[in-house]
């Protein structure tokens, strides 16, 4: 009890420590990316460090006993329960028939496939969504905001970061009465969804110069695409003139930039 | 993020061996065809399942590379310094480059769970110079993730130089990086880090 109230108070410190850190550097921003930049670092090592004393033990464990259909059955049953959450979404950001999809597929799981343990929906064409109350802010006109680390989440952006108590109250699991049940759960979802990830810390070791910047890089780009349901503008330039003639834009396009070697999707 | 990362490596599988000569097939036959025989050598492949990757990155650098154009993705990676660089630097970037993404690729190899790849039909007019194909990969338990493959036609055939996973570019993602290594030391400043990361990972015997 002892140990965790000094633990819980050095976390407030750090805290404390790192917003103070960034208010102070917010002045100067060096890079129009990544204002809270100093904070963020602070609490990517935090994040860094619990994973590796935590998530990443779990998750192996978790991995090493759990034969692959019961990380299947497990995955799926997370995934089912999330999809009552992601139909609310859709239908707030308009999109009400993919919503109407997600919940048929809520139903469809908890029934025939047994309460959520099969996808028998993806099985029917209904296809899997990702939404979330982030992304329904970003359609009604919300800016991203600065990218900012959540404590123990991860990468997130200040908007995101500002939906997430709301993705808790839309949460089946964070809504349950039994405690001891919900903890369960969501210990086991975590193990789950880190297990899936186990050997990516080498690749973000081996393959990455600087795994602060990759990362920030990646789930920027990675929300932003998320907002667009997967289909962002993307535009390819060319840093070489003399191959000009085997870049010509896509005919389909319209031209709508001043670089004429640049091939746009 | 999170399954967005698996979808990362499976991505990179795709860099396996594949029979197609270069010059024939449409782009997304040749995807097809690139996915469909990268999984079989994972399902048949024990060696890969004990961690074992060197056998494998070894088909890679003779079969593979005819598929892709390299010079274009570390052009990409780099941004518009990739002007002021010399031939010589422009190769030894290349190298360096090719390098890293190869020990990405065979870590993620290890990652394989029985993924399976839907690619979708080609959309494009028959004049496109530069075509995406989409292709999805089903996991089980897991939620479907998007990956596209970027080519553009060539005298050589279609070559792949973009990867997109959940829509975020492999290769321009490592842009941001890049850039800042060369504002603090120049290109010789990227060229030195990249080359000092590969040493510090080159693969022992016996290792993955």
């Amino acid at each position: 009890m002892r140990a965790f109230h000094s633990r819980s108070r050095a976390f407030a410190l750090l805290i404390a420590c790192a917003v103070l850190i960034a208010g102070g550097c917010a002045s100067v921003p060096r890079n129009p990316e990544d204002p809270l930049e100093r904070y963020n670092q602070a609490v990517f090592s935090f994040n860094e460090r619990v994973d590796k004393a935590v998530a990443r033990p779990l998750a192996t464990v978790y991995d090493t006993f759990a034969p692959t259909p019961v990380q299947t059955g497990v995955g799926n049953f997370f995934g089912n329960l999330a999809d009552i959450w992601i139909g609310f979404n859709n239908i707030l950001q308009g999109k009400v028939g993919a919503g109407l999809s997600d919940w048929a597929r809520f139903l469809v799981n908890s029934t025939f496939g047994i309460f959520g343990l099969l996808d028998v929906a993806s099985e029917l064409e209904l296809q899997k969504n990702d939404e979330d109350f982030g992304q329904t802010l970003a359609v009604w006109g919300v800016g991203e905001g600065p990218y900012f680390i959540v404590p123990f989440f991860g990468p997130s952006t200040l908007r995101d970061a500002a939906a997430l108590p709301l993705d808790g109250a839309g949460d089946p699991v964070w809504r349950m009465a039994h405690v001891p049940t919900r903890n369960t759960l969501a210990g086991l979802r975590i193990a789950d969804k880190r297990a899936r990830l186990l050997g990516f810390e080498k690749t973000l070791d081996e393959g990455t110069l600087d795994k602060y910047t990759f990362t920030r890089n990646f789930h920027l780009q990675q929300r932003r695409a998320k907002v667009h349901d997967g289909k962002p503008p993307m535009e390819y330039e060319d840093f070489e003139p003399d191959e000009e003639a085997s870049l010509v834009p896509a005919a389909t396009q319209p031209a709508s930039d001043e670089r004429s070697a640049a091939g746009r999707l | 993020m999170k399954s967005t990362f698996l979808a990362l490596y499976i991505s990179v599988l795709s860099f396996l061996p594949s029979g197609v000569s270069a010059g024939g097939p449409a782009p997304d036959q040749l995807i097809d065809k690139l996915s469909g025989d990268v999984l079989e050598i994972l399902q048949t492949n024990e060696s890969l399942r004990a961690g074992e990757t060197t056998q494998v990155v070894g088909l890679v650098e003779q079969v593979v590379l005819p598929h892709f154009n390299f010079r274009r993705m570390t052009m990409l990676a780099v941004g518009r310094d990739w002007r002021d660089a010399s031939p010589e630097q422009q190769k030894r970037l290349m190298d360096a480059f090719y390098n890293m993404l190869v020990r990405t690729y065979s870590n993620a190899l290890t990652q394989y769970r029985d993924q399976t790849v839907e690619v979708r039909p080609l959309r494009a007019s028959p004049s496109d110079k530069i075509v995406k194909v989409q292709t999805e990969i089903r996991q089980p338990g897991g939620q479907p993730v998007t990956v596209d493959y970027v080519l553009e036609q060539r005298a050589d055939g279609w070559k792949i130089f973009d990867i997109v996973v959940t829509g975020v570019s492999l290769v321009t993602n490592y842009r941001g990086t890049f850039s800042q290594q060369i504002r603090l030391g120049g290109i010789d400043g990227l060229i030195r880090s990249l080359e000092a990361k590969g040493q510090e990972f080159t693969p022992r015997p016996g290792q993955s």
